[in-house]
């Protein structure tokens, strides 16, 4: 019967799929040109990038690199290219880098922020990775203060003292609270520490052992402070102040205290009401009119201060989310298990309500590091403000992109470290199954 | 980590506080640095160098002062102030001095408790526009678009310029100099307006300077000079004649080269009255005879700050003009040193 359907009798051997459907064409066409509109759409982008880079990069790269103003930056341009348009002048970033790094701190004593910084990278080696060894955590611990003495020098004694009086502090809640209660020993141990901050230490450590071993770095003013330092140190002293600060308002917004509740609501919502600037501009002229005279509050403090402030109530209110994100279940497991409030926090609600806010912690803490830059409106050299003194030399005067692609460079380098640790931690924190 | 930061750096700079309740002088002399408050950056008037060190025509001033006060041009903490911070800075006793190109005005003078000591440079507010636009008056500028920074005395000054003229324009209103130097560049307004030593300044950095004009209508009056607080007038004496002796000095011809020969002596009363060597105007001020010597040995007298730092010889290239002694028809004139 003729009428039959076709029926296969043996398989086709396999064969290779068109050209067009596998390896470069084939990528080409599933994603650039898969139909007529996306066509048009990837030469359009095609033709948007290699204008941008065809302005940038000769820029960038066909540039004068030795000179030793803005003038003569141009006469060597015209001389090699015909044209002083279109290339920069890098020679600048040659002349002043130093100067942009480390403002206007005494060039003998560079090794102390230098040492600061890789002391900085080591302590916090061991937060940030478990792989590294726990003992350099005694490291991270003395490293509060081990930074402003590297920075500011003077007597070791000081910060020794200081650090005592933390020690003391824990001593007492750690010795006394089976005496007299946890609430009893907390107010002793606060006692304990101001007594020994203000009379037992300095005259114990600062002039008795000071007196014998006079163990001192030449103090450097804080008006000496600049440059992408500066942004660094307020930017770290900023970050590592307002976790813990913002967890701590975190946890009082949901408290059940009411005075504490209130105190923290009112702070948080007053920080986040007003705009950085004007926190900084009390920071910088109000606080002086304020206070008698002739006392001179360290203004890099000052502003250091005002910026935690500021971090700490965004931190709480990031933290804030974590903690809503967490199911209920979690909180009264918690307390099925017996665990009292500071153990619920630190074993069970608290590892996962940070976790859940990393993200928005992280961008956080990058607001507040560029945030640093708004100083220079207050008259601080952070690489802003110099770049506006170096552009006064009449050498370099009317440069601009050169100066502002090199700080952007620098914020870039440290805003992308940690966008990609934060990245590296979601992942490395991942338990559920998504 | 911040409660050790208070106490660790309240300790530092308790010390260098100290008691600070006698004159400015004597807590001057007891610190031993100047604190100046100094522009954050204005070609000629103030910039730091690669190496920190600053240097310009105010802050020959700070430096003047500094060696007649302490005897040392180095002794010099200058305090980079903004616009917006400059006179509390000063008002706090967070500097000691302002020369930041300030412009003696009278809510400055009187509201703000401030003593402005004399003039230094005598400014005013100029026009800059291409040649091309081949517009070569200010009274030419009918229906111009100016470039124009916001909340300045300049934007009060334009507007009441061209409705006195009868003229109209339209205003770029822009944030900060170097915008708009960037503006004025890219052609989004004709002409650029700001005191004629900023625009000078500004023309000087140009790829092709001489594509521009500067107007010779100088619209407004901008007398910069040092201040003070108010309150403290032996300490604004010391600033005051230590400017008049800068300015004293060109007037008499002494000059940083020849101030050590003259100090030896001459025939004229003035110079010896000026450098120590009759009368005793230093034991006046509470300084000793030679403090006006080591003001001009440090940058000159004022003729020589003026030629170093902004005068026809730099790439800024200010003319003398207003700023040239009243002897030759100029208004810089100082009291007499008797």
């Amino acid at each position: 019967m003729s009428d039959q359907a076709f029926v296969r009798s043996e398989i086709i051997e396999e064969q290779t799929p068109p050209l067009t459907a596998f390896g470069l064409v084939g990528w080409l066409k599933s994603n650039l040109f898969s139909n007529w509109f996306n066509a048009i759409l990837t030469f359009i982008s095609l033709y948007f990038i290699w204008y941008v880079l065809s302005g940038v990069l000769p820029w960038i790269f066909l540039s004068v690199w030795n000179a030793g103003s803005l003038s003569e930056c141009r006469e060597i341009a015209t001389a090699t290219w015909g044209d002083s348009h279109g290339h920069a002048c890098w020679a600048v970033i040659k002349d002043r880098w130093i100067q942009l790094l480390f403002g206007f701190y005494p060039s003998e004593l560079y090794w102390r922020p230098i040492l600061a910084f890789v002391l900085l990278l080591i302590s916090l080696a061991p937060v940030l990775y478990t792989s590294v060894p726990k003992k350099i955590f005694y490291l991270t611990a003395v490293y509060p203060f081990i930074l402003p003495w590297l920075m500011w020098g003077g007597s070791v004694w000081a910060y020794v003292s200081a650090l005592l009086g933390f020690v003391l502090g824990y001593a007492i809640v750690r010795y006394t609270s089976e005496i007299v209660g946890q609430l009893g020993a907390v107010i002793l141990s606060v006692i304990g520490a101001i007594v020994w901050w203000l009379y037992i230490g300095p005259l114990l450590l600062s002039q008795g052992v000071g007196a014998i071993l006079p163990l001192a770095l030449e103090p450097v003013i804080s008006r000496d402070f600049g440059g992408f330092m500066l942004a660094l140190l307020i930017g770290v002293v900023a970050i590592g102040c307002s976790l813990p600060i913002g967890i701590v308002l975190a946890l009082g917004r949901q408290s059940d205290l009411l005075i504490l509740k209130t105190i923290s609501v009112w702070f948080i919502e007053f920080i986040r009401g007003v705009p950085l600037i004007t926190l900084l501009f009390v920071a910088s002229t109000l606080l002086n009119i304020f206070m008698p005279p002739g006392t001179n509050f360290d203004i890099i403090l000052r502003v250091m201060i005002m910026v935690t402030l500021f971090a700490s109530a965004y931190m709480a209110e990031v933290i804030r989310g974590g903690l809503a994100a967490l199911p209920r279940g979690q909180f009264e497991g918690a307390d099925s298990l017996g665990l009292n409030y500071w153990q619920s926090q630190r074993l069970i609600i608290m590892p996962q309500a940070l976790k859940i806010s990393i993200p928005g912690i992280v961008s956080t803490f990058i607001g507040v590091f560029k945030d640093t830059t708004l100083v220079s409106i207050i008259g601080l050299m952070d690489p802003l403000g110099l770049s506006q003194g170096i552009r006064a030399n009449a050498e370099w005067n009317g440069i601009y992109w050169e100066l502002f692609a090199f700080i952007a460079f620098l914020f870039f380098i440290v805003c992308f470290s940690m966008s990609r640790y934060s990245m590296y931690l979601e992942r490395k924190l991942q338990t559920d199954n998504r | 980590m911040k409660k050790s930061f208070v106490l660790g750096t309240l300790a530092v700079a308790g010390l260098a506080a100290g008691a600070a309740a006698a004159g400015t002088l004597d807590d001057v002399q007891a610190r031993g640095t100047l604190n100046c408050g100094v522009s954050t950056g204005l070609v000629g008037f103030a910039a730091p160098d690669a190496n920190g060190e600053w240097s310009g025509f105010d802050v020959g001033v700070c430096r003047a002062v500094a060696a007649a006060v302490l005897g040392d041009a180095q002794a010099v903490e200058f305090v980079p102030t903004t616009g917006k911070t400059r006179f509390t800075a000063l008002a706090s006793g967070e500097i000691d001095m302002l020369a930041r190109n300030t412009t003696w005005t009278f809510s400055r003078d009187v509201d703000l408790k401030f003593e402005f000591v004399g003039v230094n440079y005598y400014d005013g507010q100029g026009f800059m526009a291409p040649k091309e636009l081949g517009v070569s008056s200010a009274a030419e500028l009918d229906g111009a678009t100016v470039c124009i920074q916001t909340g300045t005395t300049t934007e009060l000054n334009l507007a009441d310029f061209f409705r006195s003229n009868n003229m109209s324009y339209e205003p770029v209103p822009i944030e900060t100099n170097a915008e708009a130097q960037q503006q004025y560049l890219a052609g989004a307004c004709d002409v650029f307006t700001t005191d004629a030593s900023g625009l000078a300044a500004t023309r000087a950095t140009f790829e092709n300077p001489g594509d521009h004009v500067l107007m010779p209508e100088i619209i407004s009056k901008e007398p910069l000079g040092p201040l003070v607080r108010h309150g403290d007038n032996n300490w604004g004496d010391v600033v005051r004649w230590t400017l008049n002796a800068l300015v004293t000095a060109e007037e008499l011809g002494v000059t940083s080269a020849n101030v050590g020969e003259m100090s030896a002596g001459t025939n004229n009363p003035e110079i010896n009255r000026l450098l120590g060597t009759e009368g005793t105007l230093g034991a006046m001020l509470g300084l000793d005879g030679d403090w006006a010597k080591r003001a001009i040995m440090v940058g000159g007298n004022y003729g020589e700050l003026f030629e170093d730092n902004i005068g026809e010889a730099t790439p800024i290239g200010l003319a003398r003009g207003l700023n040239a002694q009243w002897t030759d028809g100029g208004l810089i004139y100082s009291p007499p040193f008797r």
